[in-house]
């Protein structure tokens, strides 16, 4: 074999624009500022996420207790205010970031990342597998990451235009207000018995746990608790489903904030062939674009408004985004990666723009 | 993990409230834990969760601490040991001590903690322990507990903390009124860390026919019954019928050792019960691919080859599930038994035992035993 061999150069996205040894450098900062941070975890993070765990409790308590004294109007607005900030929490801040593994390494049962089960319609192990799994690897890669538009919307130009498309922008607004259950049928991968890839027998088990689930949480809201709210019963109801509609819409906001304003990059499967860990850190930057805003949006948020940080990092605590933060936008700067921030108004109305424009060729 | 046996659990009318699945339904999808630890903080339905109640220091080096155990507990044997949860620097770390109360009380049980000041657990009691603090145990096990029927005499040798399960039998002996003759050697270096002097004065004034005998090893005393070491010249002078009594003996491990020895050489090994305390220690060399990979679900053992846990996996013809391959989605973690790996991303050493670990990411070193 000629000792001058060589392997054609990997074939790497138009959007890459740093030299293949740049990448290695700014992966190898990237793995040292994640060491140093997974070295310093420790108490803090630990009270942190009980504190944050303490508050939805004893707001979910205080909500649905409320929605009990519902004949006065301002404890209904104040119930079902308590109560979707509570199901904000428990999906946001501590369910997505649980189920990341996060917390695993504190040990504590109630912290377990394979266990947690979060108030949602989607089951924690289909999450686990779509969201962890598909979407954090794949991230913007039309074709593999299934977060492209969820098999729904046109999210990109890359997805070829139909004319079922004409309505891209009223499915988002369906999509936002049933996000939950978008999501867990998503999740579930229904299209994959469409596609002859799988029998309905073989997503059986899937389809029945996550009927359990959503009908378990819906007899919860929409049943037992107001049959226990006796007279109370329709506005218990209607408070319930206010703070899931509420929490759905919020939460569909922030994700669709995540990777769909404008001048975020996508990608091509034979773009990422053996991509190296950089590469991928490198992707995941241009990939995705965080929210500016007060301390209150980035809790709220789950800290998903540092999404480019969470999808360099996934599993390390979400609370330690906003100081990692400036180190990633630091280097970014030096290496010159567009790094994609801004208002929640702002980037929201990008997204906006981007749905509508795409119900059109 | 010692598993709670179904059985042995009293159906009380509160737990068969809990499982109604109505109530279930009310607390999906976070359990009722979190709920009745609004009202109790230590309540749950399967953890047994234990309040700090008092805490003393006996000694200069030793902490003990009285805990009240929610009613998932099912109570001990005297002799046995029980894991003690508690969050150091916000990592739940468990260690085992043996309960030093009698085993008829089933409604609080005493343990003493030596400290060990580059110890994680011990540190963390000795100085933070405070009433009120919720601590998690596990199930009481072990197999250092009295004989059946225990009615004539007895020997016990016990060095500094160790005295602790011997402790729990006298007093369980005592609440059950044993008429033999017990008697008890102690080990400590100084007289300043004697334990439970006060409580075997009282004992000894209850039991007529207790004995207890203490040795300090790194102090002289004149006319002291006991001095140095432990030898089998002076345990036949405190109990010349050594060899034909059952003998229990807990320490560290050169006491045990020595004990072992002195029985073996009066061929009585079979009348003595040893229990030692000794910290496991691990080569923690990355650069070491040499041990065993064991995979002990599919029961298959492999050379540790210094591939990952991953590829070493797929290598013996096993597929574990697995997603990214580059550590990021969790997909692929397993249970380790115990063992060491590096991190193939850091190049940092990590003890393991009984957690979970990311099979893409992470080589053993050295002997490994993996839950697959």
């Amino acid at each position: 074999m000629p000792a001058t061999a060589t392997t054609p150069p990997k074939k790497r996205p138009p959007s890459f624009k740093l030299t293949p040894e740049q990448i290695e450098l700014f992966g190898e900062e990237l793995d040292a500022l994640r060491e140093r941070v997974i070295e310093d975890l420790g108490q803090r993070d630990s009270d942190y996420i009980h504190k944050v765990m303490k508050a939805q409790r004893d707001l979910e308590v205080a909500g649905r207790g409320l929605l009990f004294l519902s004949f006065i109007p301002p404890a209904w607005i104040a119930g079902t205010t308590a109560l979707a900030v509570a199901k904000i929490l428990d999906n946001m801040e501590i369910g997505h970031n649980i189920m990341h593994d996060q917390y695993d390494w504190t040990h504590d049962p109630a912290l377990d990342g394979h266990e947690f089960e979060w108030d949602n319609a989607s089951t924690g192990d289909d999450w686990r597998d779509v969201h962890n799994y598909q979407h954090h690897t794949y991230t913007n890669v039309v074709g593999l990451d299934r977060d492209m538009g969820y098999g729904l919307l046109r999210v990109t130009e890359r997805q070829p235009w139909a004319p079922y498309y004409l309505g891209n922008a009223v499915y988002a607004f369906l999509l936002a207000v049933l996000f939950e259950y978008g999501v867990a049928v998503y999740n579930m991968e229904l299209d994959q018995i469409r596609l002859g890839r799988v029998s309905f027998e073989d997503k059986r088990e899937e389809f029945d746990r996550t009927w359990r689930k959503i009908s378990k949480q819906a007899i919860k809201d929409y049943l037992l608790f107001p049959a226990l709210g006796g007279p109370m019963a329709p506005l218990i109801f209607a408070g319930n489903m206010t703070a899931n509609v509420v929490r759905n819409v919020w939460a569909f906001s922030v994700i669709f904030c995540g990777h769909f304003p404008s001048g975020i990059e996508e990608f091509n499967r034979d773009e990422i062939i053996d991509e190296t860990r950089a590469e991928w850190y490198y992707r995941q930057v241009i990939g995705s674009g965080n929210l500016t805003g007060p301390n209150l949006l980035h809790v709220m948020t789950g800290n998903l408004s540092y999404h480019i940080e969470h999808h360099l990092f996934p599993d390390i605590p979400a609370n330690r985004y906003a100081e990692m933060s400036v180190e990633v936008k630091e280097a970014c700067a030096r290496f010159g990666i567009p790094y994609n921030e801004g208002s929640m108004p702002r980037q929201f109305g990008s997204v906006v723009k981007k749905l509508v424009r795409l119900a059109l060729p | 993990m010692y598993v709670v046996p179904e059985s042995a659990a009293p159906l009380r009318l509160g737990r068969r409230l809990f499982q109604s699945r109505t109530l279930e339904t009310i607390v999906s999808p976070n359990g009722i834990d979190r709920y009745g630890q609004l009202l109790d903080p230590t309540f749950s339905v399967h953890r047994v969760l234990a309040r700090v109640e008092q805490v003393r220091r006996q000694t200069a080096g030793s902490v003990t601490l009285t805990l009240r155990p929610n009613a998932n507990w099912l109570g001990f044997e005297a002799g046995q040991h029980v894991g003690v949860g508690v969050e150091v620097d916000g990592v739940v770390t468990t260690r085992y001590y043996s309960p030093a109360s009698s085993a008829e009380d089933d409604r609080s049980i005493e343990i003493t903690v030596a400290l060990h000041p580059d110890g994680v657990v011990s540190p963390d009691l000795y100085y933070r322990a405070v009433p009120g603090e919720i601590v998690s145990l596990t199930q009481a096990f072990g197999e250092f507990t009295l004989p059946d029927s225990h009615a004539g005499d007895l020997l016990l040798i016990c060095g500094g903390s160790g005295i602790t399960p011997l402790m729990s039998m006298l007093r369980t002996l005592h609440a059950q009124g044993h008429v033999g003759t017990v008697t008890l050697v102690s080990f400590a270096p100084t007289r300043a860390d004697d334990l439970y002097v006060s409580e075997l004065k009282q004992l000894g004034a209850e039991m007529s026919r207790l004995q207890v005998v203490r040795g300090h090893t790194r102090e002289h005393e004149p006319g002291g019954t006991l001095t140095g070491h432990i030898s089998a010249a002076k345990i036949k002078r405190i109990c010349p019928r050594f060899a034909e009594i059952p003998t229990y003996v807990c320490g560290p491990p050169r006491l045990v050792a020595a004990t072992e020895r002195i029985w073996k050489a009066a061929g009585a090994s079979a009348s003595l019960k040893s229990e030692s305390f000794t910290l496991p220690e691990l080569k923690l060399d990355a650069a070491d691919a040499t041990g065993t990979l064991a995979f002990t679900e599919s029961g298959i053992s492999v050379d540790n080859s210094g591939a990952t846990l991953l590829d070493q996996a797929e290598a013996a013809g096993i597929a574990p599930t697995c997603g990214c391959r580059i550590g990021v989605c969790h997909a692929c973690d397993a249970h380790v038994k115990s063992g060491a790996a590096r991190d193939v991303r850091s190049g940092k050493v990590r003890a393991l035992s009984n957690e979970r670990v990311q099979l893409c990411v992470n080589a053993p070193v050295g002997d490994f035993e993996l839950f697959i």
